[in-house]
């Protein structure tokens, strides 16, 4: 081997891996000026967009914004309802797209694609128009926000619970009801508890779509306002640095959650 | 396959519905307010005239903005896919028991609000900001130069946004990989650029395919970066539908817009999959 082909193999091997490292720290850039910016104090300045004093009354007092708390409640109660009835929906039909076979099943898998690849403009003036040809047009609201968010969580779910029930071996299942385990009793004790991190992955996904969703949401919301959409009026005025502290707070709960689910999923993995 | 003939139908049925009433029929909708009679109010109701002027209005007053869509998401795609591989390459190849972690780092920006990470780029992108002072310190940027408000910004935001939607599907593929078929190569003297090109990088094409798709959609209907971090000379065409739509109550147009960017859209997705010859993917 020459010193130009050993030379040429370091470089694969380690300034790969350097520069992934790079491209990650760039996504990560941003994560950390908003941690950072929920220590700032810029009660004296103008300017938003440079760190002047470190404080802790950002923490201290989250509320402060005008407004701001009550639309990251109402972002919260959107983002568990869409998921708890997404999650529900979608979970069952993955079940019959994975284990059932039924006329239109290839349309169903088609029709669940699209509202992942179509953008978001186009969904969301597309619901705003039925609102509006419906005579929903003046009391577009929380309710209308709910429907658009289960519409596009559902996908994700089903997409994430049909990877996990694709990749669960069925013999478990039949092991069972060769026991004499009823149908229920199987899909009770064998089938949902292999399923289930597949099914909170899903919900956690959709809970952070809905939470996050802006430009669907913007379209649909009327009058009500969202966490997003608060950041998005605020955004032109000045933004409060509690907004760093909401971004600081999910970004922490929802790493906490994956890593949880991530370890939990491993040591069943393990166990089985 | 399980007992009871019509048990698919009922745990379809909810899900299905709801696709349908809330995702395909609002389709039909865009269409019908598309050839509204633009004389019309959102107050005093529209008629469905049939009027297909509507698109030649729209293109004939927007075709900037939506072009100017189309050429960032194509650069944005572009860039998304050289950073994306490179990272999706590093964790399937060369991240050994850390993969796991690297990939939960991928996914992570999406946990923090996507309004609140642009701002914070335009907090980086500053005038006075880290950023801009380097640039001008290395001549590369005039002294009164500037990154907000330029394209530089909007498409530096839109790559931001969107790269895990690459990495991903490329993670996905990479990792399908048999390294066996990269041995036989270098066993066979292929230098390891050779093998690349030759073996894995035809092997990755779904994952390019799926990556640069999920990547081009989202990045070509996107208005926040364009609003939060150009001017109004980098408007988007989904600045100007939501605009159309919520300030202006212009629905004809709106509508009419908003079909051509999908039509559009529809259209160069289904070339690009005749062309990358991976029908099967969708």
């Amino acid at each position: 081997m020459t010193g130009l082909q050993r030379a040429g193999r370091w470089v694969g091997e380690h300034l790969v891996l350097a520069a992934g490292l790079l491209v990650l720290v760039y996504m990560f850039v941003p994560i950390a000026v908003v941690m950072l910016m929920s220590f700032n104090d810029n009660s004296e300045s103008r300017n938003v967009y440079a760190f002047r004093d470190f404080t802790w009354s950002n923490w201290a007092n989250p509320c402060r914004p005008d407004g701001m708390c009550e639309a990251v409640v109402r972002s919260i109660e959107i983002g568990l309802l869409a998921t708890l009835v997404a999650t529900l929906l979608g979970s069952l039909a993955a079940f019959a797209l994975v284990r059932h076979d039924f006329i239109g099943r290839s349309v169903a898998n088609t029709v669940i694609f699209l509202p992942m690849a179509s953008p978001e403009i186009v969904m969301g003036s597309s619901l705003l128009a039925l609102f509006v040809a419906g005579g929903f047009g003046g009391r577009l609201g929380f309710v209308t926000i709910f429907i658009a968010h289960v519409m596009f969580c559902l996908s994700f779910v089903i997409v994430t619970v049909k990877a996990r029930l694709s990749g669960l071996d069925q013999n478990l299942e039949q092991a069972a009801m060769d026991l004499y385990a009823s149908e229920w009793t199987t899909f009770w004790r064998v089938t949902f508890p292999l399923v289930f991190p597949g099914v909170a992955a899903a919900a956690l996904l959709s809970f952070s779509l809905s939470f996050d969703d802006f430009i669907i949401t913007n379209l649909n919301a009327g009058q009500t306002v969202t966490f997003p959409m608060f950041v998005w009026g605020v955004a032109q005025r000045g933004i409060p640095m509690q907004v760093n502290v909401v971004g600081t707070v999910m970004f922490l709960i929802s790493l906490f959650l994956v890593v949880t689910n991530m370890l939990v999923t491993r040591k069943r993995v393990a166990a089985t | 396959m399980r007992r009871g003939r019509f048990t698919g139908y009922w745990l379809m049925l909810p899900a299905g519905l709801w696709l349908a009433l809330f995702f395909v029929i609002p389709f039909y909708s865009l269409l019908a307010t598309s050839l509204f009679d633009p004389k019309g109010s959102v107050l005093t109701g529209y008629d469905v005239d049939y009027r297909f002027a509507n698109f030649v209005d729209a293109l004939d007053q927007f075709w900037e903005p939506l072009f100017r869509s189309l050429w960032y998401a194509g650069v944005a795609t572009a860039i998304c896919l050289v950073l994306g591989y490179v990272l999706a390459y590093a964790i399937a190849f060369k991240a050994g028991r850390w993969r796991t972690l690297l990939l939960v780092l991928v996914i992570a920006p999406f946990f923090t609000s996507f309004l609140v990470r642009t701002l914070s780029w335009k907090l980086i992108l500053a005038d006075d900001g880290f950023v801009v002072d380097t640039l001008q310190f290395l001549q590369l940027l005039g002294d009164d130069g500037r990154l907000l408000a330029t394209p530089v910004a909007v498409i530096a935001g839109l790559v931001y946004n969107f790269l895990p939607f690459m990495v991903l599907p490329l993670y996905a593929s990479l990792e399908k990989i048999d390294a066996r078929l990269v041995e036989a190569a270098s066993d066979l003297y292929a230098s390891p650029s050779r093998g690349f090109l030759k073996v894995t990088l035809p092997l990755s094409k779904p994952g390019v395919v799926a990556g640069t798709l999920l990547t081009f959609i989202p990045a070509a209907g996107d208005y926040i970066n364009a609003a939060l971090l150009g001017s109004p000379n980098q408007r988007m065409v989904g600045n100007v539908i939501q605009n159309l739509f919520t300030s202006t109550g212009d629905y004809a147009t709106a509508g009419a817009l908003s079909v051509i960017l999908m039509a559009i859209i529809v259209a160069m997705v289904m070339v690009y999959i005749r062309t990358a010859g991976t029908e099967e993917l969708v």
